[in-house]
């Protein structure tokens, strides 16, 4: 009884900063209705900062002032980058603003361990609050007790902040509707850039009173973002009292789950989560009317079947492709090998994402599902590669039937949160599980059979396989399936009109888009011998987003050459530079910033400003119309 | 002149709306803006208060072009616009719905307290505190009204302020346009039909498909039932 007690105490303490987080995140998206993906990595500049700070000035003023200070420094910070990037892209797709916001992440994570150093690093105790008391004869660290004290106090200060004060009130008012405040005469850039601050500040305290209890660590930003999501989502975006009470469970459960399972503890979340969705899609205290707008209208051109010539085109490359070998070396074909494996990932996204206008930011879930198992059925059934290559994907399948369920309930952000949520649930497992997955360890001997062992053997066997996997994505696209994917993207209702099951019709795609991702996980895994837990990790499944949009929404060949362009660029900066991630995040950024309404919305701009074609017009200027009138 | 609209076309993406739109209001006038469903009266609210992003011509408040500012500045000059749809906030209790209207006093121009709006509306005085989604249709229409008037206009656009009201809510919602009027407001209001326009308007416009059709006093339109017939709604 006492052990539980003291195990919820700890649970209470850890939900502080989460409370911290997550409020400030639901804040934000309340009034700018962007998620801030890089509040994680404010998080963690707010520990770093609060490290150095609390360093160099010692004494209960030093320490305490410092983490101030460190917090503060940082919300500045975060103000900067509203007024330099976000005012640019508040008109922007969502998917491309939270793509932005982790572009900006990436660039933090570099940036971090060129100032602090990569070593993991102990910041000082509180002062005042170094000891503990026991109780039922175990010991309570007194900091702890602040902590459980700060989240209701903090709760409490924001209510008055929102009640009580002019702010407050523009403040809740901009969450329910901007416009009629800006024709009140409120100015509200500079109500944005004060409520990203408030967040961004929250944020960075969260980080910065961790420091006594946790080291500091350059990866603490995705393991929080990922708990904030779940947060969120539990206790509903743009409510505080919910990212309080979320936080308590959350946080409660997991210092439960690490007893009942203590490999998988984020099962017990996982659970919880999944229960809340089915009877609340938007969150415990969040409003049905607050979902945002869906993602639809994201990709608009109607669809052409491809022309002769076009055919002919494609058939040319794939040629060309199968001819590499004769002219290339064996590092080359191993290269190319790799960007024919992601060429089928992000064309499988790209095939939920547009045709279904679910923007998944999980997508490397079923990578990695499918690439662990193949690796399972060779290593714990002895099949060969050719078996396990069919085994392989079944895995991925089984994910995207789980996973898909529960996502496709929800549209939007609210999607994007709950895929990565789940593949870091996945990942997680893979990382923890450590019996069956091997761990950080992960599991070698992965290799292709005989005659696929060669770079020329196995780039043919990769080439067969995804042309043929792009080939049936591509066919999907246009049967009867994919126009019903269509109907339900535009409209759920209109879709549902006309009798076609909506939410059923995107599961399937969502499954099949898994299950293709699968395949190419399946291929990696061979392609390299072993299965680690990054195949499942975040960064993997934002390449994959990062492909199709940079190669083009529109048309299944985008994600193909987005693929083979942002692959090989990779491969080549990785080798070049240390800071890849600082040159990568910056791309992102600078392409979101370049392409603000997304690079579809480029295309059309441009195509607006030439004279319609006589004959395509029609259709297609109502096809934007109605997209515009959507929005 | 206290408003001088002219050549504004409007677009919705890429279906045109307004064409050639153009009309003045005097100082402390009240004019009406007829037309029915569809005609595109709030559109052209919208556009002169700067809510139409994609729109052309020309805005003259006190003879100052506005068609450039964002709405924020427009409504700081002092145009006031109430929207159809009411819109309030309805998390926020009555008085943070006027709290959020509240701008500084503007010079010469009458200046609202929240006590002179219950006074204009006693219905609203009794429920300060109540969240704006709790309250009935009229009280909503009092509030909208309210929530403007306390950024101290010197002018506002008010639409459809008598659809779905009760003919007694009708009756004072009239006299407090009069009111309004006395203190020295210039007002343009949009109606479907010319009940409630004729009791408090001066002169009146139709608009119809997006274009103007009409401009003359209430009297004149009286003394022509076949324009009243072929633009408004009975
Ligand atoms: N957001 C929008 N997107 C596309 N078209 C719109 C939009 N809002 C209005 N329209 C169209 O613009 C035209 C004018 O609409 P508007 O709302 O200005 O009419 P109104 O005169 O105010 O009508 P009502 O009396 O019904 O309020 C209508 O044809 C309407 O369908
Ligand atoms: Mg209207």
């Amino acid at each position: 009884m006492d052990f539980l007690l003291i195990q919820a105490l700890s649970g209470l303490a850890s939900a502080a900063s989460l409370f911290l987080v997550a409020s400030g995140l639901s804040i934000i998206f309340g009034v700018t209705r962007i998620v801030n993906f890089a509040h994680g990595a404010f998080y963690m500049l707010g520990a770093y900062a609060a490290f150095t700070l609390t360093d160099r000035f010692a004494g209960p003023l030093g320490f305490w002032g410092g983490l101030l200070v460190a917090s503060l420094a940082v919300a500045a910070v975060g103000a900067l980058m509203e007024v330099v990037l976000l005012r640019r892209i508040y008109q922007a797709p969502e998917l491309f603003q939270l793509l932005a916001t982790f572009g900006v992440t990436l660039m933090v994570q570099d940036l971090v361990v060129l100032i602090w150093g990569p070593d993991d690093l102990m910041g000082p105790r509180a002062p005042g609050f170094t000891g503990a008391f026991s109780l039922f004869g175990r010991l309570v660290p007194t900091y702890d007790i602040l902590l459980i004290l700060l989240g209701p106090v903090v709760l409490g200060l924001l209510w008055l902040l929102f009640h009580r004060t002019r702010w407050g009130v523009l403040v809740r008012a901009a969450t329910q509707d901007r416009e009629m405040v800006s024709s009140l005469g409120v100015n509200q850039k500079w109500l944005f850039t004060s409520v990203f601050a408030l967040g961004v500040f929250l944020a960075a305290l969260g980080g910065a009173l961790q420091i006594p209890r946790t080291t500091v660590t350059h990866y603490m930003d995705l393991s929080i973002i990922v708990e904030v999501f779940v947060v969120v989502v539990i206790g509903g975006l743009g409510s505080v009292t919910g990212a309080f009470v979320a936080a308590v469970l959350v946080s409660e459960l997991n210092a439960f789950g690490i007893l009942v399972l203590p490999k998988i503890s984020m099962i017990t979340v996982f659970l919880v989560m999944a229960v809340v969705l089915v009877v609340r899609p938007w969150g415990l205290f969040g409003k049905p009317d607050a979902a945002p707008r869906a993602s639809a209208g994201i990709s608009v051109r109607p669809w052409k079947p491809m022309s002769a010539l076009e055919r002919g085109g494609v058939a040319l490359v794939v040629l060309l492709a199968a001819l590499l070998p004769f002219v290339s070396g064996s590092y080359a074909l191993s290269v190319g090998s790799e960007i024919l494996v992601f060429v089928l990932f992000a064309a499988s996204l790209h095939f939920m994402m547009t045709v279904g206008g679910l923007a998944s930011f999980g997508h490397a879930a079923y990578f990695g599902l499918g690439a662990y198992g193949a690796a399972f059925a060779v290593t714990y059934f002895g099949v060969p590669m050719e078996a396990a290559l069919v085994l392989g994907p079944v895995l991925g399948l089984v994910g995207a039937v789980l996973f898909g369920w529960f996502c496709v309930r929800l549209s939007g952000v609210y999607f994007a949160m709950l895929t990565l949520a789940f593949a870091q649930i996945t990942w997680s497992i893979a990382f923890q599980w450590v019996e069956v997955t091997g761990g950080d360890n992960g599991i070698l001997g992965i290799w292709p059979s005989a005659w696929a062992s060669t770079p020329q053997g196995f780039y043919w066997l990769a080439l067969g396989v995804v042309v043929v996997g792009v080939a049936v994505l591509r066919m999907l696209v246009f049967s009867p399936f994919g126009f019903g994917l269509r109907a339900a993207r535009d409209s759920g209702l209109r879709a549902e009109a006309i009798g076609i099951d909506a939410k059923r019709t995107q599961w399937a795609a969502f499954v099949v888009a898994g299950t293709f991702a699968g395949i190419a996980g399946a291929l990696f895994a061979f392609l390299k011998g072993s299965v680690f837990p990054e195949t499942l990790a975040i960064p993997m499944s934002v390449d994959g987003l990062v492909m199709v949009l940079l190669g083009g929404i529109e048309t299944v060949s985008g994600a193909v050459v987005g693929a083979v362009v942002y692959k090989a660029l990779a491969i080549w900066l990785m080798s070049q530079t240390e800071l890849s991630k600082l040159v990568l995040g910056g791309i992102i950024v600078l392409l979101v910033v370049a392409f603000p309404k997304g690079i579809v919305g480029f295309i059309e701009d441009w195509r607006h400003r030439r004279p319609p074609a006589p004959n395509g017009a029609g259709p297609e200027a109502m096809g934007i119309a109605k997209v515009e009138a959507a929005q | 002149m206290k408003l001088e609209v002219s050549g504004l076309n409007s677009f919705y993406g890429q279906a045109h709306i307004l064409f050639d739109v153009g009309f003045e209001v005097g100082e402390g006038e009240v004019v009406a803006l007829l037309g029915r469903n569809g005609a595109g009266k709030s559109t052209s609210f919208r556009s002169v208060v700067g809510l139409v992003p994609n729109r052309s011509g020309k805005v003259v408040f006190e003879g100052e072009d506005v068609s450039r500012l964002p709405p924020y500045e427009i409504a700081r000059r002092g145009l006031g616009y109430v929207p159809e749809d009411r819109r309030i906030f309805t998390e926020l209790t009555v008085e943070e719905n006027f709290e959020v209207g509240r701008q500084e006093a503007r010079p010469g121009v009458a200046t609202w307290m929240p006590e002179r709006i219950y006074a204009l509306f006693p219905n609203l005085g009794e429920m300060r505190k109540r969240p704006g989604g709790h309250m009935s249709g009229g009280e909503q229409q009092m509030l909208t009204i309210g929530r403007t008037l306390m950024g101290n206009p010197s002018m506002v656009l008010l639409d459809e302020p008598s659809e779905g009201l009760a003919p007694k809510i009708v009756e004072q919602m009239a006299d407090a346009i009069m009111t309004m009027k006395k203190e020295g407001l210039s007002i343009v209001i949009s109606e479907q039909n010319l009940h409630f326009a004729k009791l408090i308007s001066d002169r009146a416009y139709i608009i119809e498909k997006g274009r103007i059709r009409f401009s003359g006093t209430i009297g004149e339109l009286e003394a022509n039932p076949e324009i009243r017939d072929a633009y408004l709604a009975v």
